[in-house]
């Protein structure tokens, strides 16, 4: 592992938020060293783009409230400013049709990011996403690559209920011709956007409203992370932990808590799904012998389905224990406090499963 | 505002005279080679050369033809539904490679990864041609985007059918456009049958451009499909207020002579309304007039067609002698090369 592709610390929240009530700038981090910035997650990503539009003036940012809204959820916080109505666009709502138009406008010689408020609304733009993004490079013979990121927060918000908490992940990893990405940190999700603005397939960057909050120290200089490699977000030597999004930090919180009863596990967050990193989850299992997959999809078809197909394919000797699986729970999310806690993955769960694999 | 064009307020003549011998020519044997290509696709497809779907533009060539007179392939953008062999041919691309894809050779347009519903070009930008209903529109609108974003001087065309003006799709992608100011023409051929649906039974409305422009804020064109005098002059508006940067509505009212694909036996209709449909052939009648001009012979007819056909015959033989696409293929082009 290139120790500079490394997510360092995250810092506890909220300390830039809670400075003295002064305009934050949406990308510009607070110096606090040399080469190193701290910044949260929202602020890493527009830094990305921010970065990256100045470097390439084919980049146009399109979405619902991205621009005079600063976005809904200030993603795209003073690009506006930077950029001017021309490539920092407000849609009406009509998501399949800006989704469309972002397809064709790939086709032309331009390079899209468009914001889906919540991923949830991709939905409504289901049909170009599928038949057109992800098919017309392999339709085409190679001739149309679709240079496009679709990005926003996936997985569930606090307490919206059924139609506003999916994580699509395991659904957009189904199709081939699409990237899924999934950061947890504000250094992965910079270092990923960058990747996703230089190469030239449909990326769906599944951001997560609850990391968007994260905060910590990365470097100011440029790096970029490839898609493909993941990320040991902390070591141990009892039992693997593969999470993904924000659910990485509730296996760290998991981890510490079955750390008092002497159980050490070792974190992976695989960063993208598709590609998947497969091999470094298959080298920490060798060691450990364990394996439970933390993710907020839905257990059937889901993203740890598929990670324990593949692990017993090239490590089935290695595992002494059945790989666990801890998912959203198979029902539309409730709105009541209770019934929501234990539709998702939480660390409670997470403890729960560890111990089962570890026969505790 | 609603601009209709057809034989009743054309002056075919005036028309004819603007157009002159030569383009007029040129746009005879533009929609004779469509025609006989896709005769001879048609005659590859029951030998079971051809397989899945093929959706023939038989009928409905003065469309395309009169429209692609005003578009520069490369500079304008163009797309259209799963009847995508006439825009192909339009822009120049070579039969051979047409031909080929519909034999999923490897020689073939897309390597034989599309088929039928599947044409392509970068070079002459053509977005191509897609299977699901409507899927194309916002397509078109981000070529028109692009065409608008980079000061190119381009238009885009959308093709679609009447089937199409009832999907999502074509409300969002009208919306932007006139929002925007896309240089975006949108173009119903409303061929009066949405597979085997009649227009009048999907659609609440019988001029679907005049009565939906408005709503957009657009101006709306509709002509009559099977002229193509009514064709060019249509286009000849629309291409320019689309230069101008508005974006327009347009329907053409035609005709398809063949089912919705080849499987498609089209009982929905009578054989009466296809023969005197067949009676209006746009481009017999083309013939006609250039014979009566004095600017073609019987023999000079004759001599063109026979030089198409040999030109499709050639193709055929190409298709039929092109390998397979390799083993190799199968798994190439899902992402992007480089």
């Amino acid at each position: 592992m290139n120790a500079a592709l490394v997510s360092p610390p995250l810092k506890p929240s909220r300390i830039i938020n809670q400075k003295a009530g002064e305009p934050i700038n949406g990308f510009k981090g607070i110096v606090t060293g040399d080469d190193r910035q701290l910044l949260s997650t929202r602020m890493a990503i527009c830094q990305a783009l921010y970065e990256e539009m100045q470097r390439d003036p084919t980049i146009f940012v399109m979405g619902e409230e991205v621009a005079e809204y600063n976005g809904a959820y200030k993603v795209t916080k003073d690009l506006l400013k930077e950029f001017g109505p021309k490539r920092v666009i407000d849609t009406p709502i009509t998501e399949s049709g800006f989704t469309g138009l972002a397809i064709g406008a790939a086709m032309t010689g331009l390079r899209p990011v468009i914001e889906f408020m919540s991923w949830n609304f991709s939905f409504v733009a289901f049909d170009q996403i599928i038949s057109n993004a992800s098919k017309m490079c392999y339709m085409t013979g190679g001739m149309f690559p679709i240079p496009l990121v679709m990005r926003g927060p996936s997985g569930a918000g606090p307490r919206v209920s059924s139609q506003h908490s999916h994580a699509v992940e395991a659904l957009y990893s189904h199709f081939p011709g699409l990237i899924v990405v999934s950061p947890s940190t504000p250094f992965d999700a910079k270092g990923l956007m960058k990747t996703a603005l230089r190469q030239n397939n449909p990326v769906c960057f599944l951001e997560n409203e609850l990391v968007y909050n994260a905060e910590q120290e990365i470097p100011i200089s440029e790096y970029l992370i490839p898609f493909g490699k993941g990320d040991i977000k902390r070591a141990g030597k009892d039992c693997t932990i593969v999470a993904i999004s924000r659910c990485v930090m509730w296996a760290m919180e998991a981890a510490d808590e079955l750390a008092k009863d002497g159980i050490e596990c070792e974190i992976i967050d695989p960063r993208t799904i598709k590609p998947l990193d497969i091999d470094l989850i298959a080298e920490s299992v060798r060691k450990t012998n364990r394996c439970v997959v933390v993710e907020e999809c839905y257990q059937t078809g889901g993203v740890g389905a598929e990670i324990a197909a593949r692990l017993q394919d090239i490590c089935f000797d290695d595992l002494d224990a059945p790989v666990g699986r801890v998912t959203t729970t198979e029902n539309p999310m409730p709105y009541a406090v209770n019934l929501e806690h234990e539709t998702l993955p939480k660390p409670h769960r997470i403890v729960a499963a560890v111990k089962r694999a570890c026969y505790f | 505002m609603t601009t209709m064009l057809g034989a009743a307020t054309l002056d075919h003549a005036a028309v004819r005279r603007e157009m002159g011998k030569e383009r007029l020519l040129k746009l005879y044997k533009q929609m004779l080679l469509i025609r006989r290509f896709e005769e001879r696709a048609e005659d590859s497809y029951k030998k079971a050369k051809i397989a899945g779907f093929l959706h023939l533009y038989i009928g409905q060539e003065a469309v395309a033809t009169g429209f692609y007179d005003f578009l520069e392939g490369g500079r304008d953008f163009s797309v259209t539904s799963y009847r995508c062999h006439a825009q192909a041919l339009l822009l120049g691309l070579d039969p051979k490679e047409l031909m080929a894809e519909l034999y999923g050779k490897v020689t073939g347009n897309v390597r034989g990864k599309g088929g039928s519903m599947h044409f392509f070009s970068k070079e002459k930008g053509y977005l191509g041609g897609h299977g699901i209903v409507g899927g194309q529109i916002p397509v078109g609108t981000g070529g028109a985007f692009t065409a608008k974003y980079l000061g190119t001087g381009g238009v885009s065309v959308t093709f679609l059918g009447d089937g199409a003006s009832a999907q999502g799709t074509f409300h969002e992608s009208l919306n932007m456009a006139s929002l925007w100011n896309l240089p975006a023409i949108y173009l119903i051929e409303n061929n009066q049958y949405g597979m085997g649906t009649a227009c009048g039974r999907a659609v609440s409305v019988k001029d679907i451009a005049a009565a939906k422009a408005p709503g957009y804020g657009m101006q709306a064109f509709t002509f009559d499909g099977l002229d193509l005098y009514a064709s060019w002059k249509t286009a000849q508006q629309v291409v320019a207020i689309a230069r101008a940067g508005r974006p327009v509505l347009v329907e053409a009212k035609t005709y398809r002579y063949r089912g919705h694909s080849v499987s498609d036996a089209a009982g929905y209709r009578t054989k009466d309304e296809l023969d005197r449909y067949k009676t209006l052939d746009p481009i017999e009648r083309i013939k006609t007039d250039l014979i009566a001009e004095g600017w073609l012979t019987e023999a000079g007819a004759e001599q063109i067609d026979e030089q198409i056909v040999a030109r499709i015959r050639e193709a055929v033989q190409f298709a039929e002698d092109s390998e397979l696409p390799p083993l190799s293929d199968l798994t190439r082009n899902v992402f992007a090369e480089q």
